[in-house]
């Protein structure tokens, strides 16, 4: 149990959560919720693979995953912006469809040989900064390098950009941005399909490169759940949002590293002595997921920030504003 | 008066424009039922379409579906099994998301309730000789006790500290699954298997099988009495809605919680008690199924019916009397469901069902008005 390994590990795996928190804060930023995270993350991975194993480019596995899960977030669109339902319900429908549609197309798919995945690189120079460099800049799929780029490029946009402004006033007073000409509706419809192809990233990443493969509903195992606890979590900020992701993907290696170990802090280890004590271990992510939100929740009432306004709020245009 | 704002108002292009009006009367009693009907037939269309275009022959499919789980009394009885726990948990999400609390946490419930009623027969509280109805109570009581526990954390997190109940339910889904999942491989396990011992038959919910000798045609027939028991928590939820005191709380805080607020009503504490009966109920359905159908403690014992429940609840339109035909119908598609290729037919249609449910809750919303575009 190398703590070197976790944390690097921990990145690498982190930034499948990055790319879903993301994603799932730009669609809260315009005011939609949308659950269905878990669900465009499995159709992401599976197409993503899936395109892998058939045309051998794992780029275009990429690209076809983010248009996939785009599309399907569509789904939540119309459901919610046009049809003003129930975000909630809505995003859990999205979930149902996208795991069922993954699980179909994906018939088989496990048993295909080997793919061409994503490149490994090292950053030149960088990687010779010790620690630092051998945490975040060795040995590492290009999606995490790409996943760090993410991080300011979607603060920059959200804090510094005009559009960035329009997103935010869209989801904190819909009926404003609407008097001064602002397309609520198509901006909404915008955030959501890029918070779904954000979700399909976070999908095509850990099937081609994180932890490559189709292993059905396991392949997420509840990190797109887990990417929205995270949101709450982040308070809506990119930055705060990387933060988790990393800590989040580190718990999930140290999870499964310290079931190694013969020695613990000095005591014989019980998890290397009974593997089935591990089942506590795997509750571990879980539960901190809980606590995060608690946190996350008890912090933003403090110090009054919290959801966007209008966040699972519909916005009937010509209705009284709230 | 609202115009859909997807088609081009400004240009005549169309010559007709659709125009949408909020319902203002009270809707008649039969087009929420009707519109159900026809969102089903929809996504089952939809279904159909996607099953052809991956090369399958869809009617084949639904023929199937059809046959395999109403065809004769067997299969049918078969139905009514897997609608018992559909049922209990229909009814937990009707009764918490009555109040809009988004309990999503039933299917961890399920396992807790299963959990709870599995430890009276194998910690042993009770001897294996003991009859059979200390046994049932026993079990019964234990497993609403546990789903109760399961379904009042995230009611308490979310009173206490407002924290998200979605998320916070499926967490603890997970987090239920690996704690039995400790007791299966590990303190309980027979053997090495991945389950535990046979229960003793004192433990059992009575079948229809087992009153062949008095009534020759119960023979092989696996309903168990759990689905009269699903039967009565229908009506007792609806009479705990719909004639109690605490039932009307329960749906003025759903309809509106600032006036619930400002009638006096203590949201918080009916977060925690709602989470907790509807915990319950999902227990309940874990230890139905343990007693009634597995005869012992063991994993995957849940096709995901925490799930399924969700849109039996939502398609029932959370009226627990409703709640049971659509059970059976859910009942059905997860019997077929079982021998289908690919395994993930029936959850995709589930979705599909449950995004046709909810778009077509707009029309019980709005009145779709169209009017021949005047020159302005």
């Amino acid at each position: 149990m190398d703590i070197l390994v976790i944390l690097q590990a921990g990145v690498a795996s982190g930034t499948v959560l990055l790319f879903a928190t993301l994603g799932e804060i730009l669609s809260e930023r315009s005011g939609v919720m949308n659950l269905g995270v878990e669900g465009m993350m499995l159709v992401g991975a599976m197409s993503a693979y899936s395109i892998a194993v058939h045309l051998g480019n794992p780029w275009l596995g990429l690209v076809v995953a983010m248009l996939f899960a785009g599309i399907i977030s569509q789904i939540h669109a119309f459901i919610t912006i046009t049809l003003h339902a129930d975000q909630v319900v809505s995003g859990l429908a999205l979930t149902f469809v996208g795991t069922g549609l993954s699980l179909v197309l994906g018939e088989g798919l496990n048993k295909a040989g080997t793919v061409a995945l994503l490149p490994t690189l090292s950053i030149p120079l960088l990687e010779h900064i010790p620690v630092i460099g051998d945490i975040f800049f060795k040995n590492h799929s290009i999606m995490v390098y790409i996943g760090y780029l993410f991080i300011p490029l979607t603060w920059y946009f959200i804090n510094k950009t005009r559009p960035g402004m329009h997103l935010k006033a869209v989801g904190e007073f819909p009926a404003a941005a609407d008097s001064q000409g602002i397309k609520v509706y198509r901006l909404r419809y915008l955030y959501v399909f890029i918070g779904g192809m954000l979700a399909g990233l976070a999908g095509g990443t850990i099937s081609l490169a994180i932890s490559p493969g189709w292993f059905s509903e396991l392949t997420t195992g509840g990190q797109g759940w887990i990417a929205v606890g995270l949101v709450i979590f982040a308070q809506w900020n990119p930055i705060r949002a990387a933060a988790g992701s990393y800590i989040f993907g580190a718990l999930r290696r140290l999870v499964l590293d310290i079931q190694g170990p013969t020695m613990l802090l000095g005591f014989a280890n019980p998890f290397f002595y009974n593997p089935y004590l591990g089942f506590f271990l795997q509750m571990i992510p879980y539960a901190f997921t809980i606590v995060v939100l608690v946190i996350g929740s008890q912090e933003a009432m403090r110090k009054r920030i919290g959801a966007p306004a209008a966040l699972g709020e519909p916005y009937v245009r010509g209705e009284r504003g709230k | 008066m609202t115009e859909l704002s997807v088609k081009p108002g400004k240009k005549s292009f169309f010559p007709y424009r659709i125009g949408l009006e909020p319902r203002m009367a009270q809707v008649s009693s039969w087009l929420p039922a009707s519109l159900s009907l026809g969102a089903v037939v929809v996504a089952l269309m939809i279904g159909a379409l996607i099953l052809a275009l991956g090369g399958g022959n869809p009617w084949a499919t639904y023929a199937h579906i059809a046959r395999a789980s109403f065809g004769s009394l067997g299969v049918l009885s078969d139905t009514l099994v897997k609608a018992t726990p559909l049922i209990f948990i229909g009814l937990a999400c009707s009764l918490a998301f009555r109040m809009r609390m988004w309990n999503i946490g039933a299917e961890g419930q399920f396992y807790m309730g299963a959990f709870g009623a599995s430890a009276i027969v194998l910690l042993p509280v009770l001897p294996a000789e003991a009859p059979r109805w200390q046994f049932l109570i026993l079990m019964a009581i234990s497993g609403m006790f546990f789903g109760a526990i399961w379904g009042s954390l995230p009611g308490l997190l979310k009173a206490k500290f407002n924290v998200n109940e979605v998320i916070s339910t499926l967490m603890l889904n997970y987090i239920a699954i690996a704690f039995c999942n400790f007791f299966i491989f590990n303190v309980w396990s027979e053997g090495g298997f991945q389950m535990s011992p046979k229960f003793p038959k004192n433990s059992w919910l009575p079948r229809l099988t087992d009153y062949a000798s008095t009534v020759p045609e119960f023979a092989g027939l696996t309903t168990h009495a759990g689905f009269i028991l699903a039967v009565l928590a229908a009506v007792v939820v609806w009479f705990i809605l719909h004639r109690s005191k605490w039932g009307y709380e329960i749906r003025l805080v759903g309809d509106n919680k600032r006036a619930a607020e400002y009638a006096g009503i203590r949201i918080s504490r009916n977060i925690v008690f709602v989470m907790m009966l509807s915990g319950a109920l999902a227990g309940l359905a874990g230890m139905s199924e343990i007693s009634g159908v597995v005869h012992r403690f063991q994993g995957a014992i849940s096709p995901g019916y925490g799930f399924t429940g969700i849109i039996v609840a939502w398609l029932a339109k959370l009226n627990p009397y409703a709640v049971i035909p659509v059970s059976i119908l859910f009942g059905a598609l997860i019997l077929a469901g079982r021998e289908i290729q690919p395994s993930g037919i029936p959850k995709m249609i589930q979705g599909i069902i449950l995004v046709c449910l909810i778009a077509s809750d707009f029309f019980l919303r709005y009145r779709v008005r169209i009017r021949k575009q005047v020159e302005a």
